[in-house]
């Protein structure tokens, strides 16, 4: 009896259990609200339904995520992954729109090669101002975040650049052994960084570099380049995902892809248990936190909540998620549930 | 034990502490010290790194509450619930890093929480006022106006003074207030101190700086391992006697370590030595020095707290840079631009600050001692999990790491126990020469013993060490060679033999190596 208290025990003190448990009411509220949700169907050999609505919406935050979990566990932070989104979709869509054949896939491929150049730069020089320069991140980065649409805008030329590219397309809208193709975009890249981090030395010498620079760097941790580095990639998931976002309207939008998805990002980092006081990262906790949020996001449409109280039952149910993994108040909750169980207080009346 | 306390002629002290005793989780941080304060004189209080200054400082300021003695404060018996409480009483204190505020001005930072009022709004123009007499009486000629930061740290540390003294301070507690300043700078915040003494204020001075001492305080307390040595006046007791009394004489707490004999590497004829610093130095930090450190050989390095031991071990490892000399290696000269240049050429580093710059805390014992190993390697090529098993294991077994759990959070561990994981992490890199700073502080005495088996060890076995510590019964009983440090500067060396004892190393570091 008591090993299993002491086992559910465990598992409720898990870090992921509340954003899990969230996850879960989220989507049996939406099959409360409409009982097909779950439903997954083939239609055409592609894979329909609400599960599959999710995950293909996820790739974008996911991949933002990614990069921002990265950062933050070296105690950094990336405001400027919203502009970078901007930048990657203007870079490529003006590619694509000033060439001679937007549908061949040798343009669409050179068009991405040089966003991602683009991209590369702009988080060589974010990592050059925290690293180097030794600017503060949320500072460093802010640099980008408002000038980096202004940036946007010069390559569009003002405009809202809208191309018609079949392979362009492809990218937000195709399908692969019947899934999206940016959800497997996503998901490779997830994946690939999941194994980098564990099964090579960078997602402990990240670690390292976050709880303790000067020991690591004392230790011949070259805490500098690894502090680089993770910028470098921040911008370089930033850019694909800007990509997503571009394809799926077939749209560069200077002012408003990516917009304020740092703070979504960052959000999704840390309900998944990454603190933003740096060190231990968890990419399944940030996965975990990006599928809280865009269920959050798609479960209001579903429940038909009103458009303007939209933000604020997202804000709702992100401070209950943040207050139920706060130490403090488990340890209050913890504490009552004992003091009531054994003997009942007393209330004066 | 404690020698009897000097009559004065000025009976009634403005501050006198009896019987005072803190106690911290597991440390008896003050045992029943007695402590006075009289009027227009300066009071050094002397000793080691954690004898205790600091602490009675606080309990006298109301930062620490005390578990037993009494507090009397011109004539009154006090308790103080907070620096605010002291501070109303007139005891001031100005601390060692200047805490001011930057971007405020000079007379916002005098006046912060004493501006003068009309009709409850803040007047400016007569705080300013205010201000400038303040300043005027530290004969500080700057302008109120004017941006703290625009200063230099001496007079920012004026000015903290100044703002000490606008409550009317009796008693102004200084605490190390020269550590970052030059000479000029000294001699100007002494005559600050001088005119203040004169006013018949009762300042309570620290500094690790003995000539500074010499040259400022009337009266002077010593305590050790928190525990009152004595009170003496500053003309009466020589520099030699002071230091063997912040040192002591009763430390030898070890069962004396079964001794190796002490040999000097003294081939020097045909063999290079394995490092080789020639006017190494960085202004502000430590002044230029020569130092040899041979395979095989322990060089110990003696001196009091802030003589410059760590700076000189912190330039050979190219944690800091040099700004004159170099460094040979094995011959060839070297500029060591960070760790990463020295731990290429088997140079490594263990810092006295364990848990700041040491342990990384929240990684695991196992990850922390492959830290370095790892940290060679790249991140690319992953230390295997048999290859970590093995250096882990070999090390918590070889060192007694506590708890034998290579998954233990490094941060859990005692200090004993973080000491040899860091030794594990530096051993397990296989160095040629290896810097140890303080290795032994603040650990228990069977886990001291044994690091200093294993410098022995080591060095026995072909490696070249350099040995920093505080206790010198340490250094002398590990080293082969000692290099004397005095107030940032290299001023002696000795080889040991039996028939150096620690009183030599006494006279070296008080009389700076000229005897």
């Amino acid at each position: 009896m008591s090993s299993v208290m002491s086992s559910a025990g465990a598992i409720t003190r898990h870090r992921l259990f509340w954003p899990i448990v969230a996850l879960a009411v989220l989507l049996l509220a939406c099959v409360l609200k409409s009982n097909t949700f779950l439903n997954i169907t083939v239609l055409d050999g592609h894979l329909y339904g609400g599960p599959i609505d999710i995950v293909r919406r996820s790739s974008v935050l996911l991949l933002v995520a990614l990069g921002m979990t990265l950062v933050i566990a070296t105690r950094g932070i990336d405001l400027s992954v919203g502009a970078v989104m901007a930048i990657a979709g203007a870079v490529a869509l003006s590619q694509i729109a000033a060439s001679d054949n937007p549908e061949s896939l040798a343009v669409v491929l050179s068009a991405i090669g040089s966003a991602v150049l683009v991209c590369l730069m702009i988080g060589v020089f974010n990592g050059f101002l925290v690293a180097v320069v030794g600017i503060q991140p949320i500072i460093a980065t802010l640099v980008i975040m408002t000038a980096g649409r202004g940036i946007a805008m010069l390559i569009t030329g003002g405009q809202i650049t809208t191309v018609t590219s079949g392979p362009y397309h492809t990218i937000a809208t195709g399908y692969w052994l019947g899934l999206p193709v940016a959800a497997l975009i996503a998901g490779f890249f997830f994946l690939v960084m999941a194994l980098v981090t564990r099964r090579t030395a960078l997602g402990v010498l990240i670690e390292s570099v976050g709880i303790n620079p000067v020991a690591s760097r004392l230790a011949g941790v070259r805490a500098r380049t690894i502090i680089w580095t993770v910028y470098v990639l921040c911008a370089f998931f930033a850019c694909v995902a800007g990509f997503i976002r571009s394809s799926d309207i077939m749209a560069a939008d200077a002012n408003n892809a990516g917009l304020f998805i740092e703070l979504d990002a960052i959000l999704a980092v840390v309900i998944g248990g990454t603190s933003l006081a740096g060190g231990k990262f968890s990419l399944v906790g940030t996965l975990v936190g990006v599928l809280v949020i865009t269920t959050l996001t798609f479960s209001v449409t579903i429940l038909g909540i009103p458009a303007n109280a939209v933000s604020l039952f997202k804000a709702l149910v992100v401070i209950l998620v943040c207050l139920l993994q706060s130490p403090v108040v488990r340890h209050k909750l913890r504490a009552r549930r004992r003091a009531v169980a054994p003997a009942p207080v007393e209330v004066p009346a | 034990m404690t020698d009897t306390a000097v009559t004065t002629q000025n009976p009634t002290p403005i501050v006198a502490m009896t019987g005072i005793s803190i106690t911290f989780p597991g440390v008896k941080a003050l045992d029943g010290v007695d402590f006075r304060l009289f009027p227009g004189e300066v009071h050094a209080l002397m000793g080691e790194n954690g004898a205790g200054k600091s602490t009675l400082i606080k309990a006298l300021t109301g930062v620490y509450t005390i578990d037993s003695g009494s507090i009397i404060v011109d004539g009154e018996e006090r308790t103080f619930a907070g620096p605010a409480q002291a501070q109303a009483a007139g005891i001031s204190t100005v601390y060692q890093e200047v805490n001011l505020c930057d971007n405020l001005s000079v007379a916002e930072n005098i006046m912060l929480g004493h501006e003068v009022r009309t009709a409850g709004v803040v007047n400016w123009p007569r705080t300013r006022n205010a201000a400038r007499e303040h300043l005027r009486t530290m004969n500080l000629d700057i302008d109120p106006k004017s941006s703290l930061s625009s200063h230099s740290l001496a007079v920012q540390q004026l000015v903290a003074i100044s703002r000490a003294m606008v409550v009317d301070a009796q008693v102004l507690i200084l605490d190390e207030p020269t550590s970052s300043l030059d000479a000029d700078e000294v001699a100007r915040l002494f005559d600050v101190v001088r005119a203040l003494r004169d006013r018949g204020v009762a300042i309570l001075f620290v500094s690790h700086f003995l000539d500074q001492v010499y040259e400022i305080s009337d009266r002077m307390t010593v305590l050790r391992n928190g525990t009152l040595v004595g009170e003496y006046l500053t003309a009466e007791l020589d520099r030699v006697e002071l230091v063997q009394k912040m040192i002591g004489r009763a430390l030898a707490v070890l069962e004396e370590l079964e001794e190796a004999p002490k040999r000097s590497v003294a081939q020097r004829g045909d063999t290079q030595p394995y490092v080789q610093a020639i006017g190494l130095g960085r202004k502000g930090t430590i002044e230029p020095f020569d130092l040899d450190v041979y395979a095989g050989e322990v060089v110990g390095l003696a001196g009091l707290l802030g003589s410059g031991r760590t700076e000189l071990a912190r330039l050979l490892y190219g944690a800091d840079h040099a700004d004159s000399g170099e460094i040979r290696v094995e011959g060839v000269p070297t500029k060591m631009r960070t760790p990463r240049t020295a731990l290429a050429r088997g140079i490594v580093y263990s810092s006295e600050s364990r848990k700041t710059e040491g342990i990384v805390g929240d990684l695991t014992v196992r990850e922390n001692i492959v830290l370095g190993l790892q940290a060679d390697r790249g991140w690319l090529r992953r230390i295997s999990k048999r290859k970590s098993d093995e250096v882990v294991n070999r090390y918590i077994e070889a060192l007694g790491i506590r708890p034998a759990n290579p998954e233990a959070i490094a941060g859990n561990l005692s200090g004993g126990n973080q000491q040899k994981v860091l030794l594990a992490r530096w051993l397990a890199t296989a160095p040629k020469l290896l810097l140890l700073d303080e290795p032994t502080r603040g650990i228990d005495v069977g886990a001291k013993a044994e690091i200093q088996k294993l410098v022995a060890d080591l060095a026995a076995q072909g490696m070249a060490v350099v040995f920093i510590s505080a206790e010198l019964e340490e250094v002398l009983r590990l080293s082969h060679r000692i290099a004397v440090l005095r107030d940032r500067r290299k001023v002696a060396e000795i080889t040991n033999s039996d028939d150096v004892t620690t009183d030599d190393v006494v006279h070296l570091i008080a009389s700076g190596g000229q005897s």
